[in-house]
């Protein structure tokens, strides 16, 4: 047992570290089928699947849902084509301030959101800009693009250059060597880039919370609920969303292992 | 489409237009950083300065009647005198934090990079599977399970630790369990990206060379993944400092942080100089230090 565990321990530890990160997806899932006793009550009183079926349930719950998916889809966009553009400037041209975009891209990740969160507000309310939906789009597309630029230049690097020299050489004109052999590679970076900007923008809370005026998001929804108590729904949608995330995840890596073993 | 490739057709064109065709690509990196930088100078650059001259306004003024720029620098020390207990705060949460997270991040993090064989994408999944789930929603489940009647303390009072009524929610306990639980993955996943670049062959060249574990550790594990926990720790640190949400929900007045003050000072005490000038104050701090831990642990590449 002695033995067993000296050569074991980091795994161990890094297993309860792991335990430890799911304990509250476990309470999330488990209460998400729990009919609470009364409204400020989050102990488990007794199974149904009420909340599944009954999502819309609460007022303006799925509004606020639908809102959020609304945000995250059009700064995604935004966000993904402005910070590829980015990446292909960076990854593949020699140009004169170039450690200065690098530090323009890099600060709005070294900042706290709280901080952006009030700049943009401190902004908003000099330039008597009416706060809601376009203002937390404004700021949703800001802080996505660097996590963007970052990760479609990951995949930019990682690339064989050789690979468009070759399609050249064959006499493929530029913009088929970019339709059939830069697009493909890039795309999986691009997808990637893409998900994280979404799911960055679904779950923000502090920069939107400044700049939100009366627009309520799912964030915002539960922190306006936090006080009157939460529905159970509302863990029915933290349920949904690591599911379908998850099930991504999944999805990408057994199309990933199936491309390599075809190649 | 020369412009997103980047490898340019061989220049044939000898007959004309040759600089005409440098001159274009010399301007389409420029043409391509264009929306995006503009983007990010005029919604974080600008409002960054804005931030800056709202820090400085008088604050005296009300939202309704405006504030007038007076160049108020007397508005730092008063932000300063009345925020000290939570700026300590911010910062001491979020330091005991960060060293939590490095004690239990650390062996994680080995454990995938070097322990784990074909596991490791499964287990890769798994540090960042509980990011999918809503930040605040995650942050309430803690709140369920720290709560007074739930099964955690009950274990903890049968066995002793905490008293009998001892309790851990609304202590500075929840609010650093909190902020360690929610920003570990940022820290894990830069060291798991050093830690699985390390040659397996070097430690057991050092084993071989008759260093004890601990050795073989301190001399060749540790520096050589110096830059991935440089990187986890900012990313870990940076948004620790700066939270307010497990303050909130796990805390109590007594474990306000700085992000509480700024928070309360814009949106219901009315008081934008006030939060203005400790949230400027709050990003010069955290520069400094990210410059410095980086130049220090010479790791240029982190920027």
């Amino acid at each position: 047992m002695r033995r067993w565990l000296a050569d074991h321990w980091v795994m161990t530890v890094g297993l309860m570290v792991l335990l430890y990160l799911f304990l509250p997806i476990a309470v999330v899932a488990g209460l998400s089928f729990n009919r609470p006793s009364n409204r400020l009550s989050y102990d488990f009183n007794a199974f149904t699947t009420d909340n599944w079926t009954n999502l819309c349930g609460p007022a303006d719950l799925c509004d606020a849902v639908g809102r959020s998916a609304w945000i995250g889809l059009l700064s995604t966009l935004f966000a993904t084509i402005l910070g590829t553009l980015m990446a292909f400037a960076l990854a593949r041209h020699r140009f004169r301030g170039r450690s200065l975009t690098n530090l323009l891209i890099f600060l709005p990740m070294a900042t706290p959101e709280l901080v952006m969160g009030t700049s943009l507000l401190a902004l908003f309310t000099a330039g008597g800009l009416q706060l809601g939906f376009v203002t937390i789009l404004i700021a949703h597309v800001m802080f996505c693009v660097s996590f963007v630029v970052v990760t479609v230049k990951a995949r930019l690097a990682g690339m064989d250059a050789r690979l468009e020299e070759a399609a050249m050489d064959l006499y493929a004109t530029p913009f088929q060597t970019f339709r059939r052999i830069t697009l493909p590679l890039v795309l999986p970076g691009i997808v990637a880039a893409a998900l994280l900007a979404f799911s960055l923008s679904f779950d923000d809370f502090i920069i939107t919370n400044f700049n939100s005026g009366n627009t309520v998001t799912f964030p915002m929804y539960v922190w306006g609920a936090n006080q009157r108590g939460i529905p159970p729904q509302v863990n029915v949608i933290g349920t949904a969303m690591f599911a379908i995330a998850l099930l991504l995840v999944l999805a990408t890596n057994v199309r990933r292992r199936r491309g390599a073993r075809v190649a | 489409m020369t412009l997103l490739t980047g490898v340019g057709p061989r220049p044939v064109d000898a007959k004309g237009g040759g600089a005409e065709r440098r001159d274009r690509r010399r301007a389409l990196p420029y043409l391509l950083l264009l929306p995006g930088a503009a983007w990010l100078f005029l919604f974080f650059v600008v409002p960054t300065i804005q931030l800056g001259a709202t820090s400085l306004y008088d604050p005296s003024g009300s939202v309704t009647a405006g504030y007038a720029m007076t160049w108020e620098f007397s508005n730092y020390p008063d932000a300063i005198e009345y925020a000290w207990p939570q700026i300590v705060r911010s910062f001491g949460y979020a330091a005991i934090a960060t060293v939590i997270g490095i004690v239990i991040g650390y062996p994680l993090a080995y454990a995938i990079a070097q322990k784990a064989g074909r596991w490791k994408n499964v287990l890769l999944v798994c540090v960042v599977a509980p990011m999918f789930t809503s930040f605040l929603v995650r942050t309430l489940a803690w709140k369920t399970i720290l709560s007074d009647n739930g099964w955690l303390v009950g274990f903890l009072r049968d066995i002793g630790l905490l008293g009998d009524d001892g309790r851990l929610l609304a202590t500075p306990a929840a609010v650093i369990l909190g902020l360690t639980y929610n920003f570990l993955p940022f820290l894990v996943l830069p060291l798991y990206a050093s830690l699985e670049r390390l040659d397996y062959r070097l430690l057991e060249a050092a084993g071989d060379l008759y260093a004890s574990p601990t050795r073989t550790f301190v001399k060749v594990t540790l520096p050589l993944s110096m830059p991935g926990l440089v990187a986890g720790t900012l990313l870990f640190f940076i948004p620790a400092v700066g939270d307010y949400i497990n303050a909130a929900l796990l805390g109590n007045t007594n474990t306000n942080m700085v992000g509480n003050v700024v928070n309360s000072a814009f949106l219901s005490r009315q008081e934008p100089p006030q939060g203005a000038a400790l949230s400027f104050l709050l990003m010069a701090i955290i520069l400094v230090i990210v410059f410095t831990y980086v130049r220090r642990s010479g790791t240029d590449e982190v920027v």
